[in-house]
């Protein structure tokens, strides 16, 4: 049984642009936990007649920063996003609570295959970044979709050879694949026996990857699929 | 309670009564949220089981289940993720049609609600029986979509929609509790959304 997790507060140190919609905040906690990567945390905030709104982002950060980072996609009309985008400054402090979730989580030995879409790298940068923290840069392996070279998260940190960037729209100059959707092209190359995949996007993005896994003769026992719904 | 600078709450102009605290109205839209690989499965290979503190351990088909009383619901389904959906209409049959063919035991206390893929969630038997459960392959008229739990999930819409298993395989009847999969990864034992009860210790 997972211990509860109270709520407690969080200073905001820094915050990162990622791209055009997207910023990482990097909280430190008045009482810090270990999380495993892959694990959630969700934020609350209170107005001042005690009206609440709550949502949940995946820690990019590894389990040994001292401090945890949550990269936050601006959201259309997103009440929490928008807030946590436009008002939310160096200084400020916020309720939180966490580590959360457990089946999307990795044991840090296993050796697995990351399936990515968007915003859903964000949990995957957390294994990639502690494999590679604990000198086993071979353990994650990753393969990241985004619409353009604009739009990939943690761009000066996540290539590398542990990672595959697809560009659906738009590809970087010079590119020898073309722009389109994954393909069973794409991951049959780096498929192995052995590891188990983590796939976190969008609904659409993780039942396509999860249709071409299968299609590839992966068992599904050995896929986890952690979809990022449209909350606002 | 500590209140946030500069939050003032964008979302709660004209809030409708209906939703719970920290909920939102998702509209037309029907998120999905589960963990597991949609499973493709055939209504021929899909059972539901009534086991464990029963007279009579039952199993139905997909026929069989179709072939008893048919009952529906009309409301609300709030998911944990924070969306709510208004004025749904489910069909199926009642939780309750199931029990009384099954016979419960006296200590039958509680129930682990188990899906096809092996997902498990617990209930109170309260929260199960009188008209609060079902198990439903319709919404709206039309067959339940296989992301959405099709062809036939279990409903228990007062609770947060973890609650109601996808692809549901059955019901065991306890006389202790037990947590089910996201009980046993931190999220509530019960999960009433009007007390907002989210995670354990909520």
């Amino acid at each position: 049984m997972a211990l509860p997790t109270p709520w407690q507060t969080a200073t905001v140190t820094d915050i990162r642009a990622e791209t055009r919609t997207a910023k990482t905040f990097r909280l430190e906690l008045a009482d810090p936990r270990r999380h495993l990567a892959g694990q959630h945390y969700v934020v609350r905030l209170t107005a001042p007649d005690g009206y609440r709104a709550q949502r949940s982002y995946s820690v990019a950060s590894a389990p040994d920063d001292r401090a945890i980072e949550l990269t936050v996609e601006l959201l259309p009309g997103g009440e929490v996003s928008g807030f946590l985008h436009e008002v939310v400054e160096v200084g400020d402090e916020l309720e939180v609570r966490g580590p959360i979730g457990g089946f999307f989580a990795w044991d840090d030995e296993s050796p697995i295959l990351g399936v990515a879409g968007g915003s859903g790298v964000v949990p995957l940068m957390s294994m990639l970044r502690h494999s590679r923290a604990q000198g086993h840069p071979d353990l994650v392996q990753l393969v990241v979709s985004v619409r353009t070279p604009a739009d990939l998260y943690y761009a000066g940190e996540i290539t590398g050879p542990e990672t595959t960037i697809v560009h659906t729209r738009q590809a970087p100059a010079g590119s020898h694949r073309p722009a389109g959707r994954l393909s069973a092209g794409d991951l049959e190359p780096i498929l192995d026996a052995d590891r188990e995949i983590y796939v976190c996007g969008s609904p659409g993005f993780c039942d396509g990857a999860t249709a071409l896994l299968l299609d590839l003769g992966v068992d599904t026992h050995r896929i986890r699929v952690e979809r990022f719904g449209p909350t606002r | 309670m500590p209140i946030t600078r500069g939050f003032a709450g964008r979302g709660r102009s004209g809030r409708d009564s209906r939703l719970p605290p920290g909920q939102f109205d998702a509209g037309e839209d029907w998120p999905v949220l589960h963990v597991e690989a949609t499973p493709s499965l055939a209504t021929k290979d899909w059972t539901f089981t009534v086991d464990g503190l029963v007279d009579t351990p039952t199993t139905w088909t997909w026929d069989e289940i179709h072939a008893l009383p048919g009952d529906r619901y009309e409301g609300d389904i709030h998911c944990v993720t924070t969306w709510s959906k208004f004025g749904m209409t489910f069909d199926g049959v009642s939780v309750d049609t199931l029990l009384e063919i099954a016979g419960l035991q006296d200590d039958a206390a509680y129930v682990m609600a188990r899906s096809h893929t092996g997902y498990t969630t617990n209930l109170p038997i309260e929260d199960v029986t009188d008209g609060h459960a079902w198990v439903v392959w319709d919404v709206d008229g039309a067959p339940l979509e296989a992301v959405h739990g099709g062809p036939a999930r279990l409903l228990v819409p007062h609770l947060y929609f973890w609650k109601s298993a996808k692809w549901v395989s059955g019901l065991t009847l306890m006389a202790e509790d037990e947590p089910g999969f996201w009980e046993q990864n931190g999220y509530h034992d019960r999960g009433d959304p009007w007390r907002e009860q989210r995670y354990q210790g909520d």
